[in-house]
């Protein structure tokens, strides 16, 4: 009892740390630099099969099983996912937010219509499978693994954060104009963020794809994954990096309570216990909105530096 | 191609683009006087065919006959989730309204899913006998969905041009401010926007779900497409959609001659990122 519920804690806490890589991607983008992105699962899944092509053994039946290490899966992952976000940034930064949020659908779309079709390269709906795990295969090692690279993307982020950088994101999300006047270039400040943030999502997905071992089209449930990974940030509290990990694991928490919930429905039910996860999110983030937009830990403002005294004279 | 085949995928491109029409006018109903992309209108489609099901297996009425119902209840239901929700988002940005309605279309399928179940559903099952035109085959529910889109499209220009309704609402989206102070009844025209809006919705959701058949996602995978259409037009310009819809929905259509029909939904993608690159603002000339 007690070993099955370690291997249920660190499972669980696997899995948090991965929405958690995803979450601070988003944040980034949404939360930060106030754009709308609605393709997280695109970006999680190039990620994903990316890790899994590269790392998995060879296969008769497509391209590849390369065997590659860990790292190198994980960084063609980022640079690929990073890739598909400089298309799509190109073409829709320029314009107001409602249209990156439409090209974003258009773009998870075409990543799903793309896995399930070309099977020389992704062996179709069968998906992949064998995808090793870095190191060894105990679960607790890969948790580690997780947890390490979470918190370097932490890191990194606040880092960017509170960096000049970081400030004209923020700035360029509260006064676009004001930025402009300013003599910064907004286009590239908000591409460049776009597609950093594309790439967080994309080694999440690599982390994913090690995790599971197995990668198919339908193992992302697109829609849902993308929503989830909102209602953590938004849950969290947007703009906050500290708040969207605490977002990843609180709403991850309460998903997989939703699971238990559901698994004492009477048996007629318990097809539909997947809709009825996702209405209670829904309402849940409707909930969120109306009664606590900034979430649980909302942005804190930079302090202003302290200013120098002024010579005399 | 043979001439046939050509006159054939027209004929499927505008029963296909007379139902993305019906969709992209709401989308751009909705943007104009409310500024911002509903994301939950695909799903308001699928609610609206599922409402029209209720009518044609409960008291056996034929399909065109419930669609009055379907409309009367998705207006109904876009009415309340505008009144319950979205209206207290109003105030804020309106791209929180944006993440709300992407959370309404997941809340809006799941009841379709637990009312209706997950399965593919058809209206009226088997095979309806095609009227030839030559070699070119055109079923009776393609003359409905067309027929009913015109009628519906009638009916909304002439709201929009005669009404102080629909006067009130072209005002509102051509200039917020100007229409306020003039003494417009925002709120009002917003409630008339979404009975145009969820109304034309439901009509659409049941000439799709005539067109194909009824899943509970069905609606969310035409909202791209919708919205692509609402692009070309020029966003905020209902009658532009009209135009967006049927360019969308013919091009998908043929495109299967040389892409392979997999990718059918990607063309209205390419379609919208091209607009999107070089007339933003949509293909008919105009402000903005």
């Amino acid at each position: 009892m007690a070993s099955g519920l370690l291997a249920y804690a660190v499972f669980f806490l696997t899995l948090a740390g991965i929405f958690a890589v995803l979450t601070l991607g988003l944040n980034l983008q949404w939360g930060l630099t106030g754009m709308f992105n609605i393709g997280v699962a695109g970006f999680f899944a190039v990620g994903a099969y990316s890790a899994a092509i590269l790392t998995s053994p060879e296969s008769a039946s497509r391209v590849g099983g390369f065997e590659m290490p860990f790292v190198v899966g994980a960084v063609v992952a980022m640079l690929l996912s990073g890739l598909l976000a400089l298309l799509i940034g190109v073409v829709t930064l320029r314009l107001r937010t409602d249209y990156l949020a439409i090209a974003t659908i258009g773009i998870a779309e075409i990543v799903r219509l793309t896995l399930k079709n070309e099977s020389w390269l992704t062996n179709g709906v069968r998906g992949i499978p064998g995808v090793p795990r870095p190191i060894s295969d105990e679960p607790l090692v890969y948790l580690g693994v997780v947890a390490v690279t979470l918190a370097v993307v932490y890191l990194a982020l606040e880092r960017a954060q509170h960096s000049p950088w970081g400030r004209v994101l923020r700035a360029i999300r509260e006064n676009e104009p004001g930025v402009q006047a300013a003599g910064k270039n907004v286009f590239r400040f908000r591409l460049e963020a776009f597609v950093v943030g594309s790439m967080i999502m994309g080694l999440g997905g690599a982390l994913y794809a090690h995790f599971f071992g197995f990668v198919s089209p339908e193992a992302f449930a697109p829609l849902y994954g993308t929503f989830i990974i909102w209602v953590m940030l938004i849950a969290g509290g947007s703009g906050n990096n500290r708040g969207a990990l605490l977002g990843a694991f609180g709403i991850w928490l309460v998903w997989s309570a939703t699971e238990m919930l559901t698994g004492r429905l009477p048996a007629e039910w318990v097809t539909q216990a997947g809709a009825i996860r996702v209405l209670l999110i829904g309402l849940l983030l409707q909930v969120i909105l109306l009664s606590r937009p900034q979430g649980m830990l909302p942005e804190s403002r930079p302090k202003p530096r302290k200013k120098k005294p002024l010579a005399d004279g | 191609m043979e001439l046939v085949d050509f006159l054939q995928l027209l004929v499927y491109g505008v029963v296909y683009g007379s139902i993305l029409t019906l969709g992209a006018i709401g989308v751009s109903l909705i943007f104009g006087i409310l500024g911002f992309a509903h994301f939950a209108h695909g799903d308001l489609m699928t609610f609206g065919a599922y409402a029209a099901l209720v009518v044609v297996v409960a008291l056996g009425w034929p399909v065109w006959a419930s669609i009055p119902f379907a409309i009367l209840l998705t207006a109904v239901v876009a009415i309340a989730i505008d009144q319950t929700i979205y209206r207290r988002l109003r105030r804020t940005a309106p791209v929180i309204l944006l993440i709300s309605s992407f959370g309404m279309a997941l809340v809006l399928r799941s009841v379709v899913q637990l009312v209706w179940g997950p399965r593919d559903q058809v209206y009226v099952s088997g095979i309806q006998l095609p009227y030839r035109l030559g070699d070119i085959i055109i079923r009776p529910d393609h003359i409905t969905i067309v027929g009913g889109a015109i009628l519906l499209v009638v009916l909304l220009h002439l709201f929009l041009q005669k009404t102080r309704t629909g006067k009130a609402m072209r005002a509102m989206a051509d200039n917020m401010d100007l229409a306020a102070v003039s003494g417009i009844d925002a709120e009002r025209v917003i409630m008339w926007t979404w009975v145009l809006g969820g109304g034309l919705a439901a009509a659409a959701g049941v000439f799709l779900a005539l067109d194909t058949r009824l899943h509970p996602t069905f609606g969310w995978h035409a909202l791209l497409p919708v919205f692509a259409a609402a692009i070309l037009g020029g966003i905020g310009r209902p009658y532009g959609a009209i135009l967006g819809g049927l360019i969308i929905g013919i091009a998908t259509e043929m495109s299967t001659v040389w892409l392979e029909p997999a990718y059918k939904p990607a063309v209205a993608f390419g379609i919208m990122v091209l607009v999107l690159v070089f007339r933003p603002t949509g293909i008919l000339p105009g402000r903005r």
